[in-house]
């Protein structure tokens, strides 16, 4: 009997490509005749394209040829789609100015495309772009979030560079409850733009086989089948089964491959058009450039209050930045994964939130790790925080006062979600144990003995994961379903090839879905190998974002394990002689009941494909099935992080002491890959709420375009993590799993202001709180 | 990066022979600086004079009074050196707190003070201890080798061979570091010499330079308390998107003291 693996923290099969170097990345890819792109960048972020005198460039070594913005718009490319309508309060669509492959025009951002360049060789490519001639009239430039709508306007169909007004919740009942309310606290803050700088830069391979018309594109996407139905639906490159898309290793996303991007348009486009292979690798400068951004929000929230500390009601007023143009889900990040969170763990029955998303001249921002609940989060778990501190109530109480109860479950919010199961207040306890809040006043006064500052700070925070049930999905405005596909195929010796329309770059899903199907098989998980990122190979699938791989790719996965198990047993019913309805499957054996007669997982796998003695005429040969799962609803992950730290005053050096993150993930299948995940998010957390910011100056120019200007977090910035787990099973998928991935970057970053602030005993520090930003907060709060 | 004739010599002579026969030559240490430059198309020399292949520019010799130190030598070599860990220490940390372990091992001590990088380590090290910086022509004193930000007394095609530091009394360097980049936001380097105390400060303005307010300070009370009510003029200071000009001002004070209570 094989020990069954699921809740064993078993190590990761693809760790040993990876570690010894034998992943294979698109940049390991090298095929026969391929060429060379490289991109001409505008260096404004705001002009009109005027000439592109290319005649210069054409004629330098090597180069094949050279595609402008003004060719992609003779072809009638269509644009880059976004791919989530939003509908104004009035009841309008949002604009969705054209999003061209290259600009042909206008340029709109620093890092916009307008030309490709194609060539043997890589330096060959860069040295024809550099003569590349492009005339520019410079017009002014929206750079800031706050000024965008008091323009100048970037496209004549936008308005104020407004791209929607969208609202949720019942404005006059949270009026009235603010109005009438016995306590109002308010705050207003900047939730700060990020680059996602995942360690592979975006890279790709378009290859057009003009014999079979095929085209084949090598990506680092998060989801092939998605971006194959952009291509092919929206820009109209070619027909859907003539067009492949792999994404073989892929060196972390966070989001920013989730989306279709210029670059790899262009590739595609231009390999057909010119019938050879075309390579592209993205520099780390032009990752800092044209990777779409994420957050960029500006917000003012009000929370209501009674004499006794009862949450009544939330206002919120947020402008959120949508970059230069729409990204693939960009609209739905501020709306349906951001106001929908704003109930948190509580129970404020009265919620209104208005979002104004806005152009401005720099690059697109889109989802990036926790998309949208982050900014939630940080807005309800900071004003939560600021409440307790003006009431003088602890802010662990007050929190524990208005937290929904297990009993209320399932728990309809004011914005629009059901929560289905939790229970918050298990995991806050477990949380203040874990970090000794107890202690703190002892620490804080050894802290301060020597001459330190020292605080403590909370965050319960709730996200919406595993997107998400097509229906609802498509009435908030979803162009997609959200549903995942997964097959099961037995091999005739008993092994089996998993295949996932889920993507795996970085998460171990190779590890945790072959626990998931070798426990129900009763095999080992060395005889399960996973395969996704390759549309020429498995069933169309979303892919992975928003935490929703096991949830519901996963999902699909365990029903069509049932199907294979339900199928064994009409086998071994055959083949044992007796009743279907009388053989059990447990252990990797189907058993006759009332009997010693039984057939192993294996046996079966080898009738099913050498089908001598079998049921022939009531069922097909072969073990192979497929599922496709369209979940019920979103799962609810929920947890309490809490970190202390300890402030040098002198300098505003912060030290993170301790964090503590204890999360509700439902079912766990692999301990020690879910407690990656946290790290990994707390680690992106910590770099929000200390490190990150993405600066542009006025003009519109990237300041933080390199790492020495944008600060990454690196192992020597972070503590050890407390990590602990409470367990309340999802109740509506047959994993149990609620996911895991984002759960950290969305619960760190408020516990960690919430620190600092207690810490300097000032209202607010914004983020990144570095250590100039909290020195002068010392200054100020001693003045 | 752009094409560039490559040249590897085994002697300074042929060195600065390439050099001075190259259209737009340069030499190659390290190459910490000079290839990430060349290879964002930001510097692009006709001819890389790649200087590895002199034995002669590498090692780190006791002599006495002072530590000579090669211009090859790495700052991992530095910073683990028994022989600098026990004639100057301060300068065997301050190699130790450049950049990360990579660079520590190819960056080079010649390469980073040729550089005259505002924010660079060394060249906080080598003014405040008073060096002397030893090239193919003659011996240039530490103070009149920094010039400007990126500019020092070396002309062209002059090479940096070793630097002769002479031993103090007793040192420390104290860094504030750059969280993104590990460049020094502020270093401030104090030596105790037979001459008095000198204090060198790095990152904070254009150019490493020396705090004279501090040393009279220090020379006339070595203390903490000397210290207090000394702040820089901001309008000298540096000012970017990682600190401002004030907030540096106040960091030089904060490691001045820092580094007087390393030498209590």
């Amino acid at each position: 009997m094989v020990e069954q693996s699921i809740g064993k923290s078993v190590l990761r099969k693809e760790d040993l490509r990876f570690i010894t170097g034998n992943g294979r990345y698109t940049g390991d890819i090298d095929l026969r005749g391929q060429t060379h792109g490289y991109f001409v960048r505008s260096p404004y972020a705001h002009a009109v394209v005027g000439e592109v005198d290319t005649s210069e460039a054409r004629s330098m070594p090597g180069v094949v040829a050279i595609l402008t913005g003004k060719q992609v718009a003779e072809d009638e490319l269509g644009g880059l789609p976004c791919g989530w309508m939003i509908h104004s309060k009035d009841g309008s669509e949002m604009k969705q100015p054209l999003h061209p492959v290259m600009a042909a025009t206008k340029v709109n951002y620093v890092g916009e495309p307008v030309a490709l360049v194609v060539a043997d060789s890589f330096d060959e490519a860069k040295n024809a772009a550099e003569h590349v001639s492009v005339d520019y009239e410079e017009l002014p430039a929206v750079v800031s979030t706050a000024a965008a709508q008091s323009g100048p306007d970037i496209y004549a169909e936008a308005p104020g560079n407004t791209c929607y007004q969208w609202e949720l919740g019942e404005k006059a009942a949270t009026d009235a409850a603010i109005e009438g309310a016995a306590h109002v606290t308010r705050y207003s803050l900047t939730n700060n733009r990020l680059i996602p700088n995942a360690l592979e830069p975006r890279a790709a391979i378009a290859d057009f086989n003009r014999g079979t018309e095929e085209l084949t594109l090598y990506t680092t996407s998060q989801n092939p089948h998605l971006a194959r139905l952009i291509l092919t639906a929206f820009v109209q490159i070619a027909p859907e089964h003539k067009l492949r898309i792999i994404a073989p290793d892929v060196g972390g996303g966070f989001g920013s491959k989730i989306f279709v991007y210029s670059e790899e348009t262009a590739l595609a486009w231009a390999s057909m058009k010119l019938g050879v292979a075309i390579k592209w690798t993205a520099e780390r400068s032009e990752s800092f450039l044209a990777d779409a951004h994420g957050r960029d929000h500006v917000s003012d929230a009000e929370l209501a209050m009674d004499e006794e500390g009862n949450f009544l009601a939330l206002r919120v007023k947020t402008t959120a930045n949508m970059g230069a143009y729409l990204s693939t889900f960009a609209s739905a990040v501020p709306t349906y994964l951001y106001g929908t969170l704003l109930a948190g763990q509580y129970k404020t029955p009265n919620i209104y939130v208005e979002v104004d998303s806005v152009f401005t001249n720099t690059a697109p921002v889109d989802a990036y790790r926790g998309a949208g609940r982050p900014e939630a989060t940080f807005l309800v778990e900071r004003i939560v925080d600021l409440a307790a501190k003006e009431l003088g109530v602890d802010p662990a109480e007050l929190r524990r006062k208005n937290m929904i109860q297990p009993a209320d479950f399932p728990y309809q919010t004011p914005v629009a979600l059901e929560y289905d199961i939790g229970d918050y207040e298990v995991s806050l306890n477990k949380a203040l144990e874990m970090a000794d809040y107890a202690g703190f006043a002892n620490r804080k006064a050894d802290s301060e003995a020597n001459g330190k500052l020292r605080g403590i700070g909370l965050s319960c925070y709730i996200e919406a994961c595993g997107l998400a049930p097509s229906a609802l999905a498509g009435a908030l405005g979803a162009g997609v379903g959200l549903w995942e596909s997964g097959e099961v195929r037995v091999n005739p010796t008993g092994s089996v090839t998993v295949l996932t329309g889920t993507h795996s770059h970085g998460q171990g899903h190779e590890t945790t879905f072959a626990q998931l199907v070798a426990s129900r098989f009763g095999i080992s998980v060395d005889d399960v190998e996973v395969v996704h990122g390759d549309t020429g190979k498995m069933d169309f699938g979303l892919g992975t974002y928003g935490s929703r791989s096991l949830s519901v790719g996963g999902s699909a996965l365990s029903v069509a394990a049932d199907k294979v198990v339900e199928k064994g047993r009409k086998i071994a019913a055959h083949l044992l002689e007796g009743d279907v309805d009388n053989i059990d499957f447990e252990d990797g054996e189907f058993r006759l009941k009332e009997s010693n007669r039984s057939k192993t997982f294996q046996e079966i796998a080898f009738a099913a494909y050498v089908p001598h003695d079998y049921p022939i005429e009531e069922l097909e040969p072969g073990l192979a099935e497929k599922a496709f799962y369209d979940p019920v609803n979103f799962t609810y992950p929920a947890g309490t992080h809490i970190c202390e730290v300890e402030i040098d005053p002198e300098t505003g050096v912060t030290e993170i002491t301790k964090f503590t993150a204890v999360d509700d993930f439902g079912t766990i299948i692999n301990p020690m890959i879910v407690e990656g995940q946290v790290h990994g998010g707390v680690a992106q957390g910590i770099g929000q709420a200390m490190l990150e910011q993405c600066v542009y100056d006025e003009s519109g120019q990237l300041q933080t375009g390199s790492f020495m200007d944008y600060c990454m977090p690196r192992a020597d910035d972070l503590p050890n993590f407390t990590v602990g787990m409470t367990t309340t099973v999802c109740t509506h998928n047959p994993v149990g799993a609620k996911g895991c991935g984002e759960a950290g970057a969305i619960g760190s970053p408020p516990a960690i202001i919430n620190a600092i602030t207690d810490a300097v005993g000032v209202r607010d520090i914004s983020m990144p709180a570095t250590p100039e930003k909290v020195w002068r907060a010392i200054q100020e709060q001693r003045a | 990066m752009y094409d560039f004739n490559y040249h590897k010599p085994d002697s300074i002579d042929e060195a600065v022979q390439l050099f001075l026969g190259a259209e737009d030559g340069i030499y190659l240490a390290g190459g910490h600086t000079l290839l990430p430059s060349m290879k964002q198309r930001l510097a692009a020399p006709t001819d890389l004079i790649d200087l590895a292949g002199i034995d002669s520019l590498s090692g780190i010799e006791d002599v006495g009074a002072d530590l000579e130190i090669g211009a090859l030598t790495a700052h991992d070599e530095v910073a683990t050196s028994s022989v600098v860990q026990s004639g100057i220490p301060a300068l065997a940390e301050l190699a130790s707190l450049i950049g990360d372990a990579q660079v520590r091992n190819r960056g080079t001590i010649g390469g980073s003070v040729s550089n005259s990088d505002p924010a660079a380590d060394y060249p906080a090290g080598v003014l405040g201890l008073g060096a002397e910086i030893v090239t193919n022509k003659r011996t240039i004193a530490a103070d009149d080798f920094f010039t400007a930000m990126f500019e020092t007394a070396l002309e062209e095609g002059e090479l940096l061979t070793k630097i002769k530091f002479p031993k103090p009394e007793s040192a420390a360097y104290v860094k504030f570091p750059n969280p993104a980049s590990r460049y020094a936001t502020v270093g401030v380097f104090i030596a105790l010499t037979g001459s008095g105390v000198r204090v060198a400060i790095t990152g904070a303005a254009p150019s490493v330079f020396r705090s004279t307010d501090m040393e009279k300070a220090l020379n006339s009370e070595f203390s903490v308390e000397a210290l207090e009510g000394i702040t820089l003029d901001a309008g000298e200071m540096n000012s970017d998107l990682h600190a401002t000009a004030e907030y540096r001002a106040h960091l030089c004070t904060v490691m001045a003291k820092r580094a007087v209570l390393k030498l209590l």
